[in-house]
């Protein structure tokens, strides 16, 4: 299998093309055997591949690496369609593959009742495709295909119902936002190829590695290439600036939001942070950029997350901020930290979406927590594994969150880059962005399950989802409980830590958090502060939300301009429209429309015709229709010639071109 | 033995008649006949060149113009006889249909 690495991500694509092409005259059951099925082998494939790894690593040590055609070949320029797979691929097609099957067999139930279905699984098993050649790829170029790919398919499933125009704005505002951070990321690209005349990773890392680290504040090639990278990066991961498109994705199905904004896509910004951490590691100044920017937007999206009352907006908000602590884990050298918590985070944040989506499915089409309550017994299943979803993302042992979270927390904390003030100040913001995702994740749980139901009992007929809905449910459940003790920490019984060793051959040479720490009374007193604080996050959610309700209210009312730009998301997408898209659209309309458009482009064009009509207008005069005149022009006409030859032969030869 | 200019010069007398013809004359078939005259003032100095420099080229091109001629007068007198058919006229200041 390893050797046909390809069929992995073309199982997809050909499901895909298969429903695309004839799905619409398909029953659904029929849709549904070609895009879980294709996605299914595509995932006993992947599984078979890693197998088949292992054994290959354990003979070469090494990334296997296979060219299987050329795709641009310009001077000594070479893109080709290379896979590669080394441990760091091995969790991203496990967790892409794996997590993203377990969406579709969810969503064959989810969408059972939408139109387009065969459209849906279309489009999804197109973002499969792009994601796996996205993991794959063994050159920064084919990475790019699979990027842009994934964006395009965000954008045509955040638009899925594309006849609501929020959801088609939704769309385009993602491709556009997205296409700001792509524009770095290229010029990044062309930078590295400048410098190091290739764009293999194997090669490209190879001639990297012995160049000098830069140090804080040079702006180098390193720290100009990583930055522009991490730019693309901030785009598709939804980090401060660029993150105002992912609470807007949320119009699209919740399947979608479950597997593109929240476990796989979006998590293609720490990916290639990741993938390029040997050039990361060469330049500090990228370094703290990275967990700064991470850091600051974990704790942003998690304040905005505290007021939100749609249930996904919630859940987007905190993918954004989850997605901060991987960069931060990434920013202060602990990239197997940030890819951990990328696996957990998938599992449960997956699992988060799903339930949500199945709250919704049994609300029939509500979103708003304000209306609902009380849900716990009538939803017994969803209930439960949404439950263990927040108490993994709150970060309570022995959850998946747990560890990675605390990983995170711990490497911030012995961050070297920049000294260590700024590693406590991102440990406190960190610690801070733990118990507020324990206290929103805890408001939500409250909200929805617990209290007195407010809505018409009458009219809304709760009910629990198919068993094509539960089974993923129940099995991301399990595995957002289990996940986390890949990387049990070495201080607990029978803990060594399993992860990290097992990225080890990627990340060995730059970790700095390391596996061997010295002092675990360090780890230890984190990890209690850490529980300690989502337990405060849980009694302050509790206090305000079952305790003594209407408490928030209060809170709200005299915190109320806190809370009024809380709840408009700091007047960010305003200040956006007001600082960039107003301006553009001015200079759109004014200057490239009106101005260079109609009076320059349109008026040139129209100014030759209408001079050629005014010109033609007088000269229609010479034809006169009668016969004679004609003759007098034939006459005068061989007249003027044989002047020409006669009286200035010079200029006959040329103009007439007469030869004597 | 005439000179050659002579000869030269009856061709322009002729070839001015002809266009003068060609440009004041009303009846299609002068005009016609204005242009034959053209021809023939054509013909005569090609004879006269060919004869002065002692080359053939230039009977020659007479007899092509022959050809021509007589081609063209076939056609002409066909569009002459259609244009009295149908305008039943043969002034050509009265034949102005293609005026704008």
């Amino acid at each position: 299998m390893l050797e046909y690495l390809w069929i992995v991500p073309l199982l997809p694509l050909l499901g895909s093309a298969v429903n695309g092409l004839f799905g619409a005259k398909w029953p659904n059951k029929i849709v549904n055997l070609a895009a879980i099925g294709s996605t299914g082998l595509s995932f006993l494939g992947a599984l078979e591949a890693v197998r088949e790894f292992f054994d290959y690593f354990a003979q070469n040590h090494q990334a296997f690496h296979k060219p299987f055609f050329t795709w641009i070949a310009a001077g000594n320029f070479r893109a080709g369609f290379d896979l590669q797979m080394d441990q760091l691929t091995v969790v991203m097609v496990l967790v892409v593959t794996g997590v993203g099957w377990l969406i579709h067999i969810y969503a064959t139930g989810y969408m059972a009742h939408e139109g387009g279905y065969y459209r849906f699984f279309s489009y999804l098993n197109l973002f499969m495709f792009f994601m796996l050649i996205l993991v794959l790829a063994a050159n920064y170029v084919l990475l790019f295909v699979g990027w842009e790919g994934v964006g395009l398919s965000s954008y045509l499933l955040i638009g899925f119902y594309f006849l609501k125009k929020s959801a088609a704005d939704a769309g385009k505002k993602a491709f556009i936002v997205n296409r700001i951070g792509d524009f770095g990321f290229m010029l990044g690209m062309f930078l590295l190829f400048k410098t190091f005349g290739t764009l293999d990773f194997v090669q490209l890392f190879a001639r990297a590695d012995p160049w000098p680290a830069e140090t804080m504040g040079h702006l180098g090639t390193f720290t100009i290439a990583c930055l522009l990278l991490f730019m693309g990066a901030c785009g598709k991961s939804a980090q401060l600036p660029l993150y105002v498109w992912l609470p807007d994705a949320m119009e699209g199905p919740t399947p979608v939001s479950a597997l593109i904004h929240a476990a796989t896509m979006v998590t293609a910004g720490v990916y290639v942070v990741a993938r390029s951490h040997i050039l990361f590691a060469h330049s500090e100044t990228a370094m703290l950029a990275v967990a700064i920017i991470g850091c600051a937007t974990a704790f942003f999206a998690a304040t905005i997350g505290l007021v939100q009352t749609d249930i996904k907006k919630v859940l987007a908000y905190s993918t954004v901020s989850q997605l901060g602590y991987m960069f931060l884990a990434c920013g202060v050298g602990a990239f197997s930290a940030g890819i951990f918590h990328l696996m957990t985070h998938a599992f449960f944040k997956a699992l988060l979406f799903l339930a949500a989506g199945s709250v919704i499915h049994a609300m029939g089409g509500e979103q708003d927590m304000n209306r609902m309550g009380g849900l716990s017994k009538k939803i017994r299943w969803t209930y439960l594994t949404m439950l263990t979803a927040t108490l993994a993302i709150a970060g309570f042992p022995p959850f998946a969150g747990f560890f990675s979270k605390d990983s995170i927390l711990l490497s911030a904390f012995q961050n070297e880059y920049g000294g260590r003030k700024v590693g406590y100040t991102l440990y406190a913001f960190g610690l801070a962005t733990a118990l507020l995702t324990a206290f929103y994740m805890f408001r939500l749980i409250f909200l929805a399950f617990k209290g007195k139901p407010r809505y018409d009992e009458h009219k809304v007929h709760v009910h629990e989802s198919t068993k094509s809905m539960l089974v993923p449910l129940v099995i991301l459940a399990v595995l957002s409980t289990v996940g986390g003790w890949l990387a049990a920490p070495a201080f607990l019984p029978g803990g060594t830590d399993y992860f990290t060793r097992f990225l080890q051959p990627v990340f060995g040479g730059v970790e700095v958090g390391g596996t061997e720490i010295e002092a675990h009374s360090l780890e230890i007193t984190l990890a209690i502060v850490a529980v300690i604080t989502a337990l405060a996050g849980w009694a302050f959610a509790y206090w305000m939300y079952i305790r003594q309700r209407g408490r928030a209210d209060e809170l709200a009312k005299s915190l109320k301009p806190a809370y009024t730009t809380l709840l408009n998301k700091y007047y960010v997408d305003e200040l956006y429209a007001a600082v960039v898209v107003r301006p553009l659209l001015w200079i759109s309309t004014n200057v490239l429309w009106k101005t260079a458009d109609v009076a320059g482009i349109d008026g040139a064009v129209n100014g030759i015709a209408e001079g050629a009509t005014t010109i033609g207008d007088g000269v229609r005069h010479v034809q006169s229709g009668n016969t004679r005149s004609y003759a007098v022009w034939v006459v005068v006409g061989a007249i003027v010639i044989i002047a020409v030859i006669l009286f200035w032969p010079a200029t006959g030869k040329p103009v007439l071109g007469l030869v004597h | 033995m005439v000179p050659t200019n002579y000869y030269v010069i009856l061709s322009a007398i002729l070839f001015g008649l002809g266009v003068f013809a060609f440009i004041f004359k009303r009846n299609v078939i002068t005009i016609f006949m204005s242009i034959e005259l053209m021809l023939n003032a054509v013909n005569l100095a090609f004879v006269a060149f060919s004869q002065a420099l002692g080359k053939l080229d230039g009977q020659v091109f007479v007899l092509f113009v022959i050809v021509v001629a007589a081609a063209e007068a076939a056609v002409g007198l066909g569009i002459i006889i259609l244009i009295a058919r149908n305008r039943q006229t043969l002034n050509v200041e009265r034949v102005d249909l293609l005026k704008l």
